[in-house]
């Protein structure tokens, strides 16, 4: 088994302590089926679903539920067969902790499908917008964790190198390992859709070398496929390599230019899990109504990885691994860098769900308040980005937006290496959100205000355009008026003359009728 | 089931503000041990009175600004400034000197600017360009260093000194303290005795020594091995101390290769009077020092230039707290001017 080298790093990164073990002793165990599955409209990067079904709609499983709401949004699908119970407001895993609206589907536990006609092997002979009109249907979106829909992402055609996630790189999360051990070849196949899809030339499949087993099952899948499409290439285990932009600089040693997308320079990235997704589609007709989770953490009594039903409630995930265990601390969708807590586990599994992780008391490191920044500048060398943290949080807490711009805001993933350095325990991540929320609301408000005051301007310029029309009509009816006159004077006069002559003429007349009837009582 | 939320990351590393501070403590007491070493009593009871009054003193401010005491002095920050303070002051000096310098460094420098995180300068250094200004004799008073001539007096005549300002009969304060050797090449070089010359006069040798006068060389190898632990220890940010040293390594050798006999070479300016403590200890403030990588090079460099610059034609014996002053007062221009290309910014 001959490996290739890494060929890049990106600047900064962390190595952190993996805890991967807890969840990769066991197989993907499959989850039994929930009496209620919730479905939130918005489980995507981009504008909300529409709904296609009403409450007391009977569904099946498989059916669209909700499609797409615009260009970058995804379709909603039930993942069992049922009636609507209700389209209403619902608990949700997000950040901001509030509540989304969700099409909530009772199971009749008939399993009825609807009516499939997959392509097969075939896919190869439709043309790659019938494809991608296929994996839009289907509602894929990435399913590393960002949920950009995978549709969106490969308009583009003809990208030289498609490169697939495998890397993982956050603490505790194992689903795209176990899919890897498990699912090599149906990952593949996945793959070669999308290589299709983009005509690319070759693909290469990234994971950190602290998965072995994962890696020996793909260089076997490769091997099996024979046509050097394929490559595998470890990378170290330094978070986050599996940010898109952070692997694009590992793999191909290019950065992907501020403000564009990879395709820009050749390339394409997608998740394993997104592959295997696509494959479930193309050969089974299947859309996104599953996915591999991790349940874990030390505050969770059996950790493992399940295949799950999009909108199962969590609490049923957490049972289904034997419940919480007595010192549980904290509920966390995702890793525990970028992940968020939960306030309740009455949610249901989403798309993005890829891991939930229940800490430990014990393991607790959260501080009760913070320690003014020193300027260390520990979060400069860690930052993937080369941003600067300390002068970010510096203008984010003085609410100065012009430099927070100047010092690329914007360009920030996120992704927590800043704070988990930092001695004075500043959550630098909440600061940089809210900086960055305060300043889309800035804009949004600009936006309307400009819009009000353009509408405003131009039923101005209205009002005033039909003022003078009625003017400019005015002025020529009086021209028109004046010209007449002015041509007939003469006749004019004659002619009232004659008027006046017949009306006299008129009213003698009636006044001798009157005396005469007078006359005749 | 109901959780509490809190922000992510969800894991920390385990590294406080307070540890930081101590380590760099640690790390200042070798350096600190051969200050007592060669020049006796007076650096112990000068660390004595800035410790405590600079404790004090932000305990009081803490009370005033009303926030929490016991928690915020034990950040250590006060007690790092104390120290730094009290290595720099001359061995003699009295008690009122180092306490004014001790107040102004905590008083004025840190709180007034809003304490810990929010000073521009040095309060250390603050502290010391406030007495050197005000009292420039009592500034020069170093007893002469251990293998000098008599060695540095005894606890009680320190001590009578010191707190009483008062000297046994038959002692004056001229015979009991000593030019340091920056400070007696400047005045025989004001004298027009060239730097061979003083070097080589008999009743300067000792003083002297081997690279940079008895004490002074074995104190700043022994900061610079302190400060080398720091730095592996990513406590201190290498570059300020690279950029400093290489900078007045530079400059110093540039003039001394020009005229040896009347500029000193590379190897005395590094490792005499406060070149190290300044490399790693003070120059390596990250609250005052530039913050952008870029940046901390220029920000070294140029402490290393100007204290060249003071040490050679300046009216002061030693020009690091001027130069790490002057450096931060250039700290917002720099760290504005060096930001770090993100990335995939393509004007790189």
């Amino acid at each position: 088994m001959k490996l290739t080298t890494t060929i890049s790093k990106f600047d900064g990164g962390l190595t952190l302590v993996a805890y991967k073990h807890l969840s990769t002793g066991s197989a993907i165990s499959c989850m039994e089926e929930c009496k209620e599955y919730v479905l939130p409209l918005q489980q995507h990067i981009g504008a909300i679903s529409q709904p296609l079904v009403k409450p007391g709609d009977r569904v099946l499983k498989g059916q669209m539920l909700a499609k797409p709401g615009d260009l970058v949004s995804a379709a909603v699908h039930s993942p069992v067969s049922g009636t609507v119970k209700d389209i209403t407001a619902h608990d949700v895993p997000h950040i901001s902790g509030l509540q989304d609206k969700c099409i909530i589907i009772e199971n009749d536990f008939r399993d009825e499908w609807v009516e499939r006609e997959p392509l097969g092997e075939s896919y190869n002979q439709s043309t790659s917008h019938d494809l991608r009109k296929i994996i839009r249907d289907a509602g894929i979106v990435g399913l590393g964790g960002a949920v950009f829909p995978s549709s969106v992402k490969q308009t583009e055609i003809n990208i030289r190198t498609l490169i697939l996630n495998g890397v993982e790189c956050e603490p505790y999360i194992t689903c795209d390992d176990v899919l890897m051990r498990e699912r090599a070849e149906e990952i593949l196949s996945g793959a070669d859709i999308i290589g299709h899809i983009i005509k690319a030339r070759q693909c290469i499949i990234a994971i950190e070398d602290n998965k072995p087993e994962a890696i020996s099952a793909m260089q076997a899948a490769i091997d099996k496929d024979g046509t050097g499409f394929f490559h595998i290439q470890v990378i170290p285990t330094v978070y986050p390599s599996g940010g898109e932009k952070q692997l694009i600089k590992i793999i191909t040693n290019k950065e992907v230019p501020k403000g564009h997308f990879p395709a820009e320079i050749d390339v394409l990235c997608h998740n394993v899990a997104t592959a295997y997704a696509i494959y479930r589609t193309i050969y089974f007709a299947e859309p996104l109504i599953s996915r591999i989770a991790t349940v874990t953490g030390h505050g969770v009594v059996q950790p493992q990885n399940i295949e799950v039903l999009i909108g199962t409630p969590m609490s049923a995930c957490i049972q289904h691994c034997g419940g919480y265990s007595e010192d549980c601390d904290e509920l966390i969708m995702g890793g525990p860098m970028m992940g968020f807590s939960l306030d309740t586990d009455n949610m249901p599994v989403v798309k993005a769900t890829n891991c939930l992780l229940v800490t430990a008391k014990a393991e607790n490191t959260h501080r009760q308040k913070h320690l003014p920044c020193i300027r260390c500048g520990k979060c400069v060398e860690v930052c993937p980005v080369r941003l600067l943290p300390q002068q970010l949080y510096w203008y984010a807490s003085s609410k100065n937006t012009e430099r927070l711009l100047e010092h690329n805001l914007f360009d920030c993933i996120e992704c927590g290496c800043c704070a988990y350095v930092c001695p004075s325990d500043i959550p630098l991540v909440q600061y940089y959100r809210f900086a960055k929320t305060t300043i889309w609301q800035q804009e949004r408000e600009r936006r309307s205000s400009d819009i009000a005051r353009q509408r405003h301007e131009a039923h101005q310029q209205r009002l005033e355009k039909q003022k003078q029309e009625r003017e400019e009509r005015l002025r020529q009816k009086r021209e028109l008026l004046k010209s007449k006159t002015g041509d007939n004077e003469s006749d004019d006069k004659s002619s009232k003359q004659a008027a006046i002559a017949e009306a006299v003429a008129r009213a003698q007349a009636k006044k001798a009728e009157q005396s005469k009837n007078k006359s005749d009582k | 089931m109901i959780f509490k939320r809190t922000p992510s990351p969800h894991i920390r590393q385990n590294i406080t503000v307070h540890d930081m501070m101590f380590k760099v403590l640690y790390a200042l007491i070798p350096g600190a041990i051969a200050s007592i070493y060669f020049f006796g009593w007076g650096v112990l009871f000068n660390l004595c009175i800035a410790i405590s009054v600079c404790l004090l003193t932000e305990a009081s401010i803490l009370k005033l600004r009303q926030r929490e005491v016991i928690e915020t002095l034990q950040d250590g920050s006060a007690l790092l400034t104390a120290c730094l303070l009290a290595l720099a002051l001359p061995s003699l000096a009295p008690w009122w000197l180092t306490t004014i310098a001790s107040i102004f460094a905590i008083a004025v420098a840190k709180h007034l600017y809003g304490g810990l995180g929010f000073n521009p300068f040095n309060p250390a250094m603050v502290g010391y360009i406030v007495v050197m200004i005000s009292f420039p004799l009592e500034m020069t008073l170093w007893t002469s260093p251990m293998g000098v001539g008599a060695g540095w007096p005894d606890f009680s005549t320190t001590f009578d000194w010191v707190f009483l300002g008062s000297l046994p009969f038959a002692e004056t304060i001229d015979s009991i303290s000593m030019a340091t050797p920056i400070d007696l090449l400047k005045t025989q070089l004001n004298q027009s005795h060239d730097i061979i010359e003083t070097r080589n006069n008999i009743s300067y040798r000792t003083l002297f020594s081997i690279i940079s006068g008895t004490g002074w060389q074995w104190i700043n190898i022994l900061y610079l091995a302190g400060g080398i632990w720091l730095v592996k220890k990513d406590v201190a940010d290498w570059r300020i101390p690279t950029a400093f040293l290489i900078s007045l390594v530079l400059i110093s050798n540039l003039f001394a290769v020009i005229d040896y006999a009347n500029n000193s070479s590379a190897l005395f300016h590094a490792f005499s009077g406060g070149t190290m403590l300044c490399a790693f200890f003070i120059a390596t403030d990250p609250v005052t020092a530039s913050t952008t990588p870029r940046g901390r090079w220029i920000y070294g460099a140029g402490i290393g230039a100007l204290v060249y610059i003071i040490r050679s034609w300046g009216g002061y014996p030693d020009g690091i707290a001027f130069a790490v002053v002057l450096m931060n007062i250039a700290v917002p221009l720099i760290d504005y001017y060096t930001q770090p290309k993100v990335y995939g910014d393509l004007n790189r």
